[in-house]
């Protein structure tokens, strides 16, 4: 169903990806991923060991069960359910030679999964046992299919005691607890019971599995061949986002990740319940709003789903109509159609001026947010003077947004406008180099606008201006501690340039989220939903961590961060252009341009 | 009025019966910090969209608050919802999403969902 419903290059490239090393990759990944859990088992070792001791012992008691029901059994090529049953088609086996090291074996992996099974029930009350916040908030039919598959290993532990008791057969675990229980109960005929409680919980969790979230067992094997052969989630919806929809098992790491989950206490807006919505049929629009596009869910993600571009897909569809579905249709769901955004099909903003075309090498876009924010416009225009660079401030009077929030916002057609006009202001200047100050900006200049010339940030600008010595730093034995920007880390992959320029001026301190592991200011343009009091308190959470060791300076490289998190601490907080900008050697600092700066007012008169 | 000889003056009449809050509504229950708002203008001072037309977010929050829904109507369009409003509001309204709000009020009146 879902691979006929691919695009037909990605018909081709899965077929391609059963062959060749494609193939061997997949293999590999869901050997290392599906049963060993390895992912979440450097993350969070107890966590992963509780995901791991039912993946992958489920899978080796199914293993060597077969195995066990083929090489001991009357005949080879055995019915399932002979390897199932094992013990009970056969109780007198098991009581010396090979075949009790067989038994021994059997019983390892039986108590391996038992273990991990106590902590997830552990887990379910008290999430601290494994080190998370938070679980997962789970539906009626998923309350009813976890009880089924918790009480398949107690209940195949206590069937095969009873059976290994009465026959005195068994090993460490059987065999002991067996011999216990017959001292004082009728083993054999209490052993019947338990052998059909084990064979209903099976039963009723195979019959409810493609309801619930444990369809990921059989959606992550698709996935996982699809994505090692090069399929991508793409702009519109799709048979890959399905598959990815199906694939969450609401394991919740997405959610301890979120700082709207541990900052503000907003717990109905993760990933994994968008992707439970999906499954469900249910109207996501308000959810898929609700979110700060950080991206902290989707690099921890372990099945490795694309959180955010599913998101974007939702915001792009506008609502989304709820479907009645009957329970034939939930077995066999159809692709979720999602409504098109109505468009009138009017432009937007074919009011925009046509600007008068100045020619330059160097441009430099400001962009709306650092216009706010005037301490890092002039440090980059200071910098711009001291190192002789001739530019063009293109967007010195206000200029036009670049786009980006209308992308945010879902608006696709109507951010291309914008794009248009300020691609062709920037075709037309002529300029090899864009130079912004704004990650967002950053991001969809190099990502959505066609233009082939170099785009960088000001922090790569500078350090292309130190490594070319055309500017002069003094080092000043600042403290300092850098907030990686959202778009511009994760969003970008830009996380060496700022670091090293900072390193350059100042005392670099280490935190405990750096690099991808940084965390979200609370300021994002892609929120549409939360007010300034849970912005606030993400910001505060999030400046603390980055305070903790008392630096002077809370740097950063993103005006929206710069406003959002000076709101939240004492400490201060600047971005790299003003801290290299005062540490310029007093040789190269120029008069400063009136006219490009702060309008300066006459002082006022009191009487 | 006309008795007197006072002529009325189309912009300075509000006419309470053909005035349509349903948008102001549908916009207040979707948004609470709608209702924060206090006319001063911050916005329409750092508006994107202000540099170069006569756009005023804040003319369209009165406008929207007595239910005059027609101005509106046409130029909600032209925000580009840089966000900008947001951090100059003195009293912290979600304005990006009042006007996403207030479009789809529009949207959907158009087909009498509201």
């Amino acid at each position: 169903m879902w691979f006929n419903e691919l695009s037909r290059p990605d018909k081709l490239r899965l077929q391609r990806g059963f062959f060749g090393r494609a193939f061997g990759r997949s293999l590999k990944e869901i050997f290392l991923e599906s049963l060993i859990h390895r992912k979440i088992l450097k993350a969070n070792f107890r966590l992963g060991y509780m995901h791991m001791s039912l993946a992958f012992g489920w899978f080796l008691l199914i293993l060597f069960g077969t195995i066990e029901a083929d090489f001991f059994g009357e005949k080879h090529l055995n019915a399932p359910y002979k390897a199932i049953f094992f013990k009970f088609f056969n109780p007198e086996y098991g009581s010396s030679g090979f075949a009790a090291v067989y038994s021994f074996w059997m019983d390892l992996i039986l108590a391996f999964i038992l273990s991990g099974l106590l902590l997830a029930i552990i887990k379910r009350f008290s999430s601290k046992v494994v080190g998370m916040k938070k679980t997962t908030k789970l539906r009626i039919l998923d309350k009813v299919a976890l009880t089924s598959l918790w009480l398949i290993f107690p209940s195949r532990l206590i069937a095969e005691s009873f059976t290994s008791g009465a026959y005195g057969t068994g090993s460490f675990l059987t065999g002991s607890l067996g011999s216990m229980l017959a001292s004082f109960l009728p083993a054999k005929e209490f052993a019947y019971p338990f052998w059909w409680l084990y064979s209903l919980s099976l039963g009723v969790f195979f019959i409810l599995l493609p309801l619930t979230r444990y369809m990921h067992i059989p959606s992550e094997l698709f996935l996982i061949f699809a994505r090692n052969s090069g399929i991508r989630t793409g702009d519109q919806s799709g048979a890959y986002k399905e598959m990815q929809t199906y694939s969450c098992s609401s394991c919740g790491i997405c959610i301890d990740a979120c700082q709207l989950n541990f900052s503000a206490g907003i717990t109905n807006i993760q990933a994994a319940y968008l992707l439970k919505g999906l499954r469900n049929h249910e109207n996501v629009n308000d959810i898929a709003y609700n979110c700060l596009m950080c991206g902290r869910c989707d690099q921890k993600c372990p099945v490795g789903i694309e959180l955010t571009p599913i998101r974007m897909i939702l915001r792009r569809a506008g609502e989304t109509i709820p479907e009645k579905t009957n329970i034939w249709e939930k077995y066999f769901p159809d692709i979720q159609h999602i409504a098109p955004i109505r468009t009138n099909g009017v432009p937007s903003y074919s009011w925009l001026p046509k600007e008068k075309q100045v020619k330059a090498e160097l441009l430099y876009f400001a962009g709306c947010m650092t216009h706010l924010t005037p301490a890092i416009k002039n440090s980059v225009i200071k910098i711009f003077d001291a190192s002789g660079i001739k530019y063009h401030f293109i967007d010195a009077d206000g200029g036009t947004c670049c786009g980006r929030p209308l992308m945010l916002a879902g608006q696709d057609k109507e951010a291309r406008e914008l794009i248009n006009f300020n691609s062709e202001l920037i075709w037309k200047s002529g300029a090899k180099t864009l130079v912004t100050s704004c990650p967002i900006c950053y991001k969809v200049f190099s990502e959505s606008y066609y233009l082939n010339i170099e785009v960088l940030h000001h922090t790569q600008f500078i350090k292309m201006l130190i490594e070319e010595d055309k500017l002069k730093l003094n080092f000043t034995r600042r403290k300092v501690t850098y907030h990686t920007p959202c778009d511009l880390g994760r969003g970008s992959g830009i996380y060496d340039e700022p670091k090293e320029v900072l390193s350059h001026v100042a005392l670099l301190q280490k935190t405990a989220f750096d690099d991808e592991n940084s965390l979200c200011c609370g300021g994002s343009l892609a929120n549409m939903k939360i007010n300034n009091k849970v912005r606030n308190s993400i910001a505060r959470d999030a400046a603390a961590e980055l305070t903790q060791c008392n630096p002077d300076i809370l740097a950063t490289s993103c005006p929206l961060c710069k406003k959002t998190l000076a709101a939240a601490t004492d400490t201060r907080v600047a971005d790299i252009a003003e801290i290299v900008a005062e540490a310029i050697a007093a040789p190269q600092v120029k008069e400063i341009k009136p006219g490009l700066l702060i309008r300066r007012r006459k002082p006022v008169t009191i009487l | 009025m006309e008795k007197f000889g006072f002529a009325i003056l189309k912009e300075r009449h509000i006419d309470y019966d053909a005035n349509d809050k349903s948008i102001a509504e549908y916009i207040a229950d979707h948004e609470p910090t709608f209702r924060l708002c206090i006319e001063c203008g911050c916005c329409s001072a750092t508006c994107t969209t202000g540099t170069f037309t006569r756009f005023s977010l804040r003319e369209l929050q009165i406008f929207l608050k007595r239910g005059e829904n027609e101005y509106v109507r046409e130029n909600i369009s032209k925000c580009m919802l840089c966000g900008k409003c947001i951090l100059v509001c003195p009293r912290g309204v979600n304005t990006r999403n009042v006007i996403t709000l207030a479009k789809q009020a529009l949207q959907k009146t158009e087909i009498n969902a509201v």
